[in-house]
């Protein structure tokens, strides 16, 4: 465990002086917080005139969410709802550009034999990497949240709309979801950076991560289906699962000799 | 201390390392000699615990390489071909961030006598990024230090580095022997192995000769006197030549150039014979054959039998 924190301590004291990696880490989460603030001020403001929603463009799923709300706070609830999905977006696309560089970034500057020459294991290699990437997309998306709820609790209107924001579904969503889907996305950046010769094409590859989420993003807005509570909880209990498949196969595919002796 | 025996290691059809044999006595500075692609760098993989053996085995400090790794790599120390420092960290940062890997006890202790040792303690808060060549050599040295292993890895140390950076890393490495570690020395520098090594091997994919320089020196060459005259005249030609133990005898401006046999015993009768010839002696010598002499030939007579057999090496 000491030495994932030595390894994860690094990590960071590199990665922080780049002030390029800096803006990929908070530009994501300033935009996703003030996408919805934003429009959270201007539903409200308008008068909560979002009637036409429930009847044409929202998902007739989507009004099993809407008890006790009238159709225009359903409204506003419907269009929020949608960043849920952009938050849970946040951890997994923030660590991939730290993760997908830690490999073979290291083997470009030829730091990586020295680091392979101490008594480290992989696991413990991998683990410092992968939480390094991980731990600050994790915790960006975190303030970025409860900065959304404190904007939210100041501009809404609708102390309806606001009650639901701190719902289970959306903690949930946040703060379980959220570091799950953050170690699968550094697991297959990790993976991916063991496997590549160049940062740039590890970087492109690791971002595929995302789609499987763009879908969920998607079908829910065109009414496949609902995130719910309970779609959470399943969400919740496969992604520990293929974490672990990830991070297990990351670690099998990390051939010590092949990086060594193949990559130039 | 280390052991290979029959350490054979192949990429695909590539035969990087055949066959090695050796055997280092603790405290040793052993020269690993060999051109480009030779196979050098592959044997300080496999003996470090980067890479397996595709067949053969070793023992490194009394461990197994391919069965007791982590015990190897916490006991050997390492300077990769490239020094590979984190170019964004301090000097100091950079070798904390090892020590903690190689698990030392007092970090902060034995960081501190490292740069000072290999005088970067002033310049220890800068980014290694910022260091010359030569500063960052030191600092990979001090790295593959940290941890006081009783065996120590140099892969071409002094490359890329100017005279004067490539003497102090010399001189440290000359301080380290007095130390009774065993250090194995890849080097192109054939004057930096004569001067450093105890032994020396030449290698390339095979090992091709494995001795001290001197006893290398006889293997190869027959040993030559000099004998600088006032005045060269052919009767003292014809009566060194007649000497039973002489091999070869010629004339070079005012010198005699003698192959002898056993010239500890020998060479006073030469002497002996010369004054009685009328010859005025100035000074004896020994014509001394570099290493790159030898190492030249050793290459040169191996490329000759490669191309013979119609090997395909390569390292």
């Amino acid at each position: 465990m000491d030495k994932i924190w030595v390894i994860m301590r690094k990590e960071w004291s590199e990665v922080f002086k780049n002030r390029f990696v800096l803006f990929t880490v908070a530009f994501l989460p300033l935009i996703l917080v003030a996408l919805p603030l934003i429009m959270l001020y201007f539903t409200g403001s308008s008068g909560g005139d979002l009637s036409g929603l429930s009847g044409t463009d929202m998902p007739t799923r989507f009004a099993e969410l809407c008890g006790g709300m009238t159709e225009s706070e359903c409204g506003q609830y419907f269009l929020v709802s949608q960043f849920m999905l952009l938050f849970m977006l946040m951890p997994l696309a923030i660590p991939v550009t730290i993760a997908s560089y830690s490999i073979v970034g290291e083997k470009t500057t030829h730091t990586l034999e020295p680091v392979l020459a101490t008594p480290v294991t992989t696991l413990e290699l991998l683990a410092g990497k992968a939480l390094a990437a991980a731990v600050p997309g994790v915790t960006v998306t975190w303030i970025g949240f409860v900065i959304f709820e404190v904007g939210a609790h100041l501009i809404a209107t609708s102390p309806v709309v606001l009650a639901r924001l701190t719902e289970p579904l959306w903690l949930l969503a946040i703060f379980l979801i959220g570091p799950l889907l953050a170690i699968a996305s550094v697991s297959v950046a990790v993976m991916v950076s063991s496997r590549a010769h160049d940062p740039r094409v590890a970087e492109q590859l690791s971002m595929l991560v995302i789609l499987p989420l763009l879908a969920v993003f998607f079908g829910q807005i065109a009414g496949l289906f609902l995130i719910n509570e309970k779609l959470i909880m399943w969400m919740a209990v496969a992604l520990v699962i293929i974490d672990a498949g990830l991070f297990a196969f990351a670690i099998q595919l990390f051939q010590r000799e092949t990086i060594l002796t193949r990559w130039k | 201390m280390i052991q290979t025996e029959n350490l054979t290691k192949r990429f695909g059809d590539i035969l990087a390392v055949d066959d090695l044999t050796l055997e280092l006595e603790a405290g040793e500075v052993f020269g690993f000699l060999g051109p480009n692609g030779a196979g050098k760098t592959t044997t300080i993989r496999m003996l470090t615990a980067l890479i397996s053996p595709t067949s053969g085995g070793a023992t490194v400090l009394g461990w197994k390489i391919g069965q007791e790794d982590g015990q190897i790599r916490r006991r050997v120390g390492i300077l990769t071909e490239s020094p590979g420092l984190y170019e964004g960290l301090s000097a100091e940062r950079n070798l904390a961030f090892f020590a903690r890997l190689y698990e030392v006890e007092d970090i902060a202790q034995q960081v501190e006598r490292y740069l000072r040792m290999l005088g970067l303690w002033d310049r220890r808060a800068e980014s290694a990024g910022t260091f010359s060549k030569g500063m960052r050599q030191k600092l990979a040295i001090a790295r593959a230090l940290l941890h006081e292993p009783q065996a120590l890895f140099l892969d071409e140390p002094t490359s890329a580095l100017d005279p004067e950076a490539a003497h102090m890393v010399r001189e440290f490495i000359a301080s380290l022997k007095h130390e009774g570690r065993t250090i194995f020395l890849c080097t192109h520098n054939l004057d930096e192995a004569d001067r450093l090594c105890d032994r020396i091997a030449v290698f390339n994919t095979r090992l091709l000769a494995l001795d001290t320089p001197t006893a290398l020196r006889r293997q190869l060459y027959e040993r030559t006197m000099v004998f600088h005259l006032r005045q060269v005249d052919p009767r003292f030609v014809e009566r060194v030549r007649s000497l039973p133990f002489v091999r070869t005898v010629r004339s070079m401006d005012d010198k005699l150039l003698v192959a002898v046999d056993d010239p500890e015993d020998n060479n006073p009768t030469i002497v002996r014979s010369l004054v009685e010839a009328g010859a005025e002696i100035q000074f004896v010598g020994e014509l001394r054959r570099s290493l790159e002499d030898i190492y030249l030939k050793l290459i040169k007579d191996n490329e000759e039998v490669g191309s013979g057999n119609g090997d395909r090496s390569s390292g």
